[in-house]
């Protein structure tokens, strides 16, 4: 294309107080062209982006340095222009998408006069004209029944459909530039290779340019046509698309790209020995009770139902399926921290359901868990030696000076300092909270760590350290591993074998290789055909079938310890 | 919602039965109402009449079932001291305390709301510290000690303002200023935290990247949602004050309402005026808690999905 930049910043600098967020940033995009702004979390790419928008005045940073041009022909620099000015390009001209679905539609107010508003404001319609226009901004996401939607208040959607929403208010003035910061990082694989098809298709009926914020390469792969690569605030590498990942240019890129797990990339764990399983379930079943209303009877609706599987000590089994599934409903259960409905649990030779609460208690120091919010799951008014200590506190009352010296062995266990035993949890970064998270379980010498989307929350690469650092403690120390997660390409990197869930029950299971490169059951197959694939345009999103209904799973052995749902 | 509605309303009789039987014991434990207000100068003939006149003769267990038969027919009873039915006096009595509450919830609202927002959007610099200040100090000072300080300096001092009945719009100052003074401090402040939590919300920075004037991203956006824990509070403070707040500045103002009817009859003994008064009021309390409920429910369409 031989057209004038529709978006171009100019060496912008972007600076909180006296920290700089961005340092001397350069890009152009052009109309029906795809820019992807790539970093780690603090690497400047979402204050670009609120910069863009001239939002970041309000989150408390300001533009130090450089030029926003918006235009092709009558280009105008946003970063001089005021508020006032800027709020008849912002929602018009140039509009944002964001990360959290859930909580960016306003809560009180109905779909149809969110998107209306919009309209009202920037084109001068009518209420009633705003009102069919927004439908039409409806179906234009492809947002099925859009008229009934227009009275429904967002708590009603879907984390799907509530971003098809999001996109709807975006993109109902055609505007030159989207700014997507994240869309899709909060959706399940499905929804997000929905989101992403639905992104490119209006990209072709609109034409606007995209300037398109993740961390997560195979989404850049997906939908990028140019990648700038940024990190501290600086821009590593400018690249297209396809040089990047054929042949990154500079080393935090290279890095960048090794550390994000690949589907089918990852070298495979060998088996473990078949020796007597630690961790046994037979069974399981959890249902909850749920009423639609007053008076009305109250339903059973199963979380789990009837749920098998084994782990055998030093293996790990990666558990895998999208969110409401029943993953961690299955992981609670089998603590008995929930009560199961139904099913045995047999933990280290002896059977955890049907134990009084004491044994149970004595029982639990053999599984310990680490979850997915490394902020909210450490106590912040406790020092790192009491939090990580505590457990083993708790079941072998360790004390004292006993205790301070378990602390410092356990976290050089965990690769940190053993001076750090005195800090407080907010002095830690995400990463090393995880890893306090890790020494906190492998206080008391687990035979079984559940891992309940353990590096979720993680960037790439501290999300990689932190799964090596996994495997090598339970290479050591024969730690079994049940490692719940969404995300495919790691549960393949760190998995020997892999239990896919679907609706309460395991659909298939069996090795790690077999079940991911010869999958045999039909949601195994459409979950694969969803994960991006850091490979540009490798896989046709025209292939995804839409959601099937399965039937009661009674097991079915494809081959050797390899089962999917009959 | 009609089921949600049934609920409110059955919870409310048994509230209404309780307070009913509370009131009615309570009243008997503090004295018969013959030694206050017949005087010394009673024969013992004269008494054994006035008990038999009263229905005092039967146990206080008769008279209580008796007296709930009375309520199911709407016969509340008559006053010991005027000997007419004490429905009609307390009806004469609920239009100035209802115009008194009235105007204390809309000087309330007219006030602390947008305080409550300046408070919020200017809340470091001195605007903020200093609506808070006075919200802290309007919280610390009891309605009565306002009550009389009015008073002093605008009827004594100044004679600007009548002091006594509510025949004049004038009579309406004071008496709505003393009775809104810590509702308007305590409203202020939870407009201002409510209105905090909302401007931190992701929605609120989607309702200005759509390009929204910063008035409408504050009022529509903003203020929609704080409403909603707004009004929670505010039913429970208006419940508040139309049962406590009312007695003392009615007695303060002699304002004929309700508040100044139960004093007097509380210190005469007048028993029927006591018990149906304070059932008025009781009344009117659990109705606001039962219209804010719902008016909740319908500010917030998420509470409606939950409730049915």
């Amino acid at each position: 294309m031989i057209d004038a930049p529709v978006l171009s910043v100019k060496s912008l600098s972007v600076a909180f107080g006296s920290h700089t967020a961005v340092r001397d940033l350069s890009f152009d995009i052009r109309s029906g062209e795809t820019l992807a702004l790539v970093g780690e979390s603090g690497s400047g790419k979402s204050a670009t982006a609120l910069s863009v928008l001239r939002l970041i005045e309000r989150e408390g940073g300001r533009i130090s340095q450089g030029e926003i041009w918006l235009g092709s022909k009558q280009a105008v620099d946003l970063a001089r222009l005021s508020d006032r000015e800027m709020q008849v390009y912002r929602g018009n001209r140039i509009s944002m998408i964001f990360q959290e679905p859930m909580t960016s539609l306003n809560p009180v107010m109905r779909i149809g006069e969110q998107l209306g508003e919009v309209l009202r404001r920037h084109q001068g319609l009518s209420r009633a004209a705003a009102r069919t226009a927004a439908e039409q901004a409806l179906a234009r996401v492809r947002v099925p029944d859009p008229g009934r939607r227009l009275e429904q208040y967002p708590h009603e959607l879907s984390g799907g459909l509530r971003q098809r929403v999001m996109i709807a208010i975006a993109l109902a003035c055609r505007p030159d530039v989207l700014i997507a910061d994240e869309p899709t990082t909060a959706l399940d694989v499905t929804t997000q290779a929905e989101v992403l098809k639905l992104l490119k298709n209006l990209q072709k009926e609109i034409g606007m340019a995209i300037l398109f914020i993740t961390h997560d390469m195979g989404a850049v792969g997906e939908i990028a046509d140019r990648v700038v690569v940024m990190r501290h605030g600086n821009t590593e590498e400018v690249a297209s698309t396809r040089a990047l990942f054929k042949a990154p240019q500079s080393s935090y890129a290279r890095d960048l790209m090794r550390a994000t797990p690949r589907l089918g990339h990852s070298p495979l764990r060998p088996q473990v020995p078949l020796v007597e399983p630690v961790l046994k379930v037979e069974g399981l079943s959890k249902s909850f009770a749920r009423s639609d209303g007053f008076l009305r009877p109250k339903v059973r609706v199963p979380a789990v139902n009837n749920v098998s599987l084994d782990i055998r000590p030093g293996e790990t089994l990666g558990l895998v399926g999208e969110s409401g599934c029943g993953k961690s409903t299955l992981s609670r259960a089998l603590m008995r921290l929930i009560e199961p409905d139904a099913g045995r649990v047999i933990l280290a030779g002896r059977e955890l359901t049907g134990l009084c609460p004491r044994r149970l208690q004595e029982a639990r120091a053999n599984v310990q868990m680490v979850f997915q919010d490394p902020f909210a799951s450490l106590n912040p008014r406790m020092r790192v030696r009491d939090l990580i200590t505590e457990p083993a506190f708790l079941h072998k009352g360790i004390s004292g000076k006993e205790r301070t010296e378990m602390a410092e062995n356990l976290l050089e266990k965990v690769t940190l300092d053993p001076a750090a035993a005195d800090r407080y949890p907010h002095q830690f970064s995400g990463g090393q909270r995880q890893r306090l998270c890790l020494a906190r379980a492998l206080s008391v010498s687990p035979k079984v760590i559940i891992a309940d989307e353990a590096v979720s929350a993680l960037d790439v690469s501290t999300a990689a350290r932190v799964t090596r650092l996994m495997q090598e403690i339970q290479e050591r120390d024969g730690i079994a591993f049940l490692f719940i997660s969404h995300d495919i390409a790691v549960i393949e990197r760190i998995s020997h074998r892999v239990a896919v869930m679907f609706r309460g029950e395991i659909v298939e299971t069996g090795e790690t290789a077999q079940v991911l490169h010869a999958p045999r059951h039909e949601y195994t197959q459409r979950l694969l055909a969803s994960v991006p694939r850091p490979l540009p345009h490798a896989v046709s999103f025209e292939d995804i079938p839409e959601p099937v209904q399965f039937a009661q799973p009674s097991a079915r052995a494809v081959r050797d310890q390899h089962y999917t749902a009959a | 919602m009609t089921l949600y509605v049934l609920r409110t309303l059955a919870k409310m009789a048994l509230t209404l039965l309780t307070i009913i039987t509370l009131v009615f014991f309570a009243a008997r434990l503090s004295g018969s109402p013959l030694d206050t207000f017949l005087g010394d100068g009673l024969t013992e003939e004269d008494r054994a009449l006035m008990i038999e006149y009263f229905g005092l003769e039967r146990s206080v267990w008769h008279q209580y079932i008796a007296y709930l038969r009375g309520i199911l027919d709407g016969n509340f009873g008559l006053s010991f001291m005027e000997r007419r039915p004490v429905a009609e006096i307390v009806a004469e009595r609920i239009g100035p305390s209802l115009q008194l509450l009235g105007s204390a919830i809309a000087l309330t609202l007219a006030v602390s709301v947008p305080l409550g927002v300046v408070a919020a959007l200017w809340r470091d610099s001195w605007v903020g510290s200093a609506v808070m200040a006075l919200a802290f100090t309007g919280y610390a000072v009891p309605n009565f000690v306002i009550a009389t300080f009015m008073v002093l300096i605008f009827a004594f001092v100044l004679n600007w303002l009548p002091v006594v009945g509510n025949g004049t719009a004038l009579h309406f100052i004071m008496p709505t200023i003393a009775m809104s003074g810590v509702l308007i401090a305590a409203l202020t402040r939870f407009t201002r935290n409510a209105m905090l939590d909302v401007l931190g919300q992701d929605f609120m920075r989607t309702a200005r990247a759509k390009g929204l004037p910063e008035t409408v991203v504050i009022l529509k956006h903003g203020l929609r949602n704080a409403g909603v824990t707004v009004l929670s509070v505010l039913g429970l403070q208006i419940a508040g004050m139309a049962a406590a707040g009312n007695v003392v500045i009615e007695a303060i103002f002699s304002w004929p309402g309700i508040g100044e009817l139960l004093v007097s009859a509380a210190i005469i003994r007048d028993y029927p005026v006591l018990q149906f008064g304070v059932i008025a009021v009781a009344f009117a309390v659990v109705t606001i808690n039962a219209l804010t409920d719902i008016a909740y429910v319908i500010a917030d369409p998420r509470i409606r999905m939950a409730k049915g």
